[in-house]
């Protein structure tokens, strides 16, 4: 195999990881997870967190 | 209130490095005034050795990236580490030695390079048993940070750690392999590379300094600071692992676009252009994720200097990461290389994304591990804000200016095919500008009083047993 063919492999699998990425992240069986860990820098304080939930619902609603 | 320390944050660690920033950026920005005005007196110089521009240039670069943004990305982590992940700091025996070691770092550095003692690689000029050191307290770092990871009571890792992380793992890896080098004596070292090769290694690194260094490590801050102070979750969480794995996977190929038209083979200099390009989509998904958080809650920004520091930082991320890429492209280059262009460059990224997000976060930052509700002065804050903004707008807007003029005049021919202009008339040509960049950076050095006048008066405000119970773990 020449190099040229190597780097052409390379470029595709790059593709595919961020095909698989997309798809990985975008999956709707992530999203419990996701919004778990969106509100960690509220967690530990509880006043912040009422807040920030407080204004997901209101949001949520909206849509 | 009174449970026992071992339910406490560590934040003495924090507090520490949050204050040498502020202290550290006095200096490393002064340093930077001084050598802007020996560009517009060069009388400055003094006709010392010492105190020559060549000297100074380094202690400035040092100063900023690795005393001030390296302290501020120490304090900003260990914070945000404990607090995602709901544990006090793993080994803070060890956290304890990396601040005195970084510090030590800082010194041994203030020392040699003013002597001289350099090994002449830009942004990694100290030598080689400096270099030991910083491997040490890196590693110390590392394992403090990861330890802490390991040991959460939180069942995720928030993405602002994955950012801190990456920042961490690749500074070590960027450091060891540049820093290859041959002792001599005590003070003198040859690096193992030589020639295109050694310049690929040098910029390959270089070029990540820049993008784990001065963007991952600030972006984790952004992903933590930027949420907090809007009390809003970020807008995109999927959008911020898109963003976290694309940017790291692109940003390590940058470094050939700094070796346009070199000794570099063409084809590296081509893959290096192609990457940078290609690193806009990244960099625009977190400044947009970030920016974004805001949405519906702009007014936010009328009432809160913080906020604006913040989201103004994102903004010249914004700028810079566009200009970036443009600059990487050959043609472009061709005008750009060089010339003062890439100074305001650097310095868009610099004084609005890296010193403006510092400063933002520190503000939030303080006066939480000082048991205050908020900084001495609100006003202050506002202050700060339109000192940075004008010094940082000042500063790149004179160097784009004398950047394109000296591009141009460099390639100006005449229709013998002599040059049109001798070097010396550019240099005269970009006195004005030179005036214009010491201001703005005057300017935005007399911000950073006022920061350290409010962050004392904070400090002193605060009580031992509300900065202990501050520091307790819901």
């Amino acid at each position: 195999m020449d190099i040229g063919t190597i780097r052409g492999l390379g470029t595709l699998v790059v593709f595919i990881a961020f095909v698989g990425l997309m798809l990985w992240a975008f999956s709707s069986r992530r999203k419990k997870d996701f919004d778990e860990a969106t509100l960690l820098p509220f967690a530990d304080d509880p006043e912040s967190i009422k807040h920030v939930q407080q204004e997901q619902a209101s949001r949520s609603n909206k849509e | 209130m009174t449970t026992a320390t071992s339910t406490a944050y560590h934040y003495k660690v924090v507090r520490q490095f949050a204050l040498m920033t502020v202290v550290w950026g006095i200096v490393g920005m002064g340093m930077g005034v001084l050598i802007a005005a020996q560009l517009v007196w060069p009388e400055l110089n003094f006709d010392l050795p010492w105190t020559s521009f060549g000297r100074l240039r380094p202690l400035h670069t040092n100063a900023v990236i690795f005393a001030f943004g390296g302290c501020a990305l120490f304090a900003t982590s260990y914070y945000t580490v404990q607090r995602t992940c709901q544990t006090p700091l793993f080994a803070p025996g060890l956290a304890a030695f990396t601040f005195w070691g970084w510090q030590l770092v800082i010194l041994l550095a203030a020392v040699t390079l003013p002597l001289g003692i350099t090994t002449s690689k830009e942004y990694a000029e100290l030598e080689w048993p400096i270099d030991l050191l910083i491997t040490v307290v890196w590693v110390a770092y590392a394992i403090v940070f990861f330890g802490t990871l390991a040991t959460r009571k939180t069942k995720h890792i928030y993405v602002g750690n994955w950012f801190f992380g990456a920042f961490i793992v690749t500074v070590a890896i960027l450091h060891i392999v540049n820093s290859l080098e041959m002792p001599v004596t005590f003070w003198k070292s040859y690096s193992l590379y030589s020639g295109a090769t050694d310049a690929m290694v040098q910029w390959w690194y270089g070029h990540n300094a820049v993008g784990f260094f001065l963007t991952a490590g600030f972006l984790g801050m952004m992903y933590y600071f930027v949420p907090k102070q809007a009390e809003r979750p970020v807008y995109s969480y999927r959008l911020s692992i898109v963003h976290f794995w694309a940017l790291i996977a692109v940003y390590i190929w940058a470094g050939p676009h700094h070796l346009h038209y070199t000794a570099l083979p063409d084809w590296a200099q081509s893959l290096g252009m192609v990457m940078s390009v290609v690193l806009l989509a990244p960099s625009w998904g977190g400044m947009i994720n970030g920016m974004m958080t805001l949405s519906g809650a702009w007014h936010k920004l009328r009432s809160d200097p913080i906020l604006r520091f913040l989201v103004v930082s994102l903004a010249f991320y914004g700028m810079s990461t566009f200009e970036g890429p443009m600059m990487s492209i050959k043609t472009v280059n061709a005008l750009s290389h060089y010339t003062d262009w890439t100074i305001g460059h650097v310095h868009a990224g610099a004084l609005g994304w890296v010193a403006m997000v510092s400063i933002g976060s520190l503000y939030h930052l303080i006066p939480r591990v000082y048991g205050r509700e908020q900084m001495y002065s609100l006003g202050l804050i506002n202050a700060h804000f339109w000192l940075a903004t004008i010094g940082t707008v000042l500063y790149i807007a004179s160097m784009w200016v004398n950047g394109i003029a000296q591009g141009l005049m460099w390639r100006a021919i005449n229709d013998d095919g002599t040059l049109t202009y001798s070097f010396a008339e550019t240099v005269a040509a970009s006195h004005a500008g030179y005036v214009v960049r010491m201001l703005g950076g005057a300017i935005f050095f007399l911000g950073m009083f006022l920061m350290a006048y409010n962050t004392w008066r904070t400090v002193r405000a605060g009580k031992p047993a509300e900065t202990a119970a501050a520091a307790q773990l819901a």
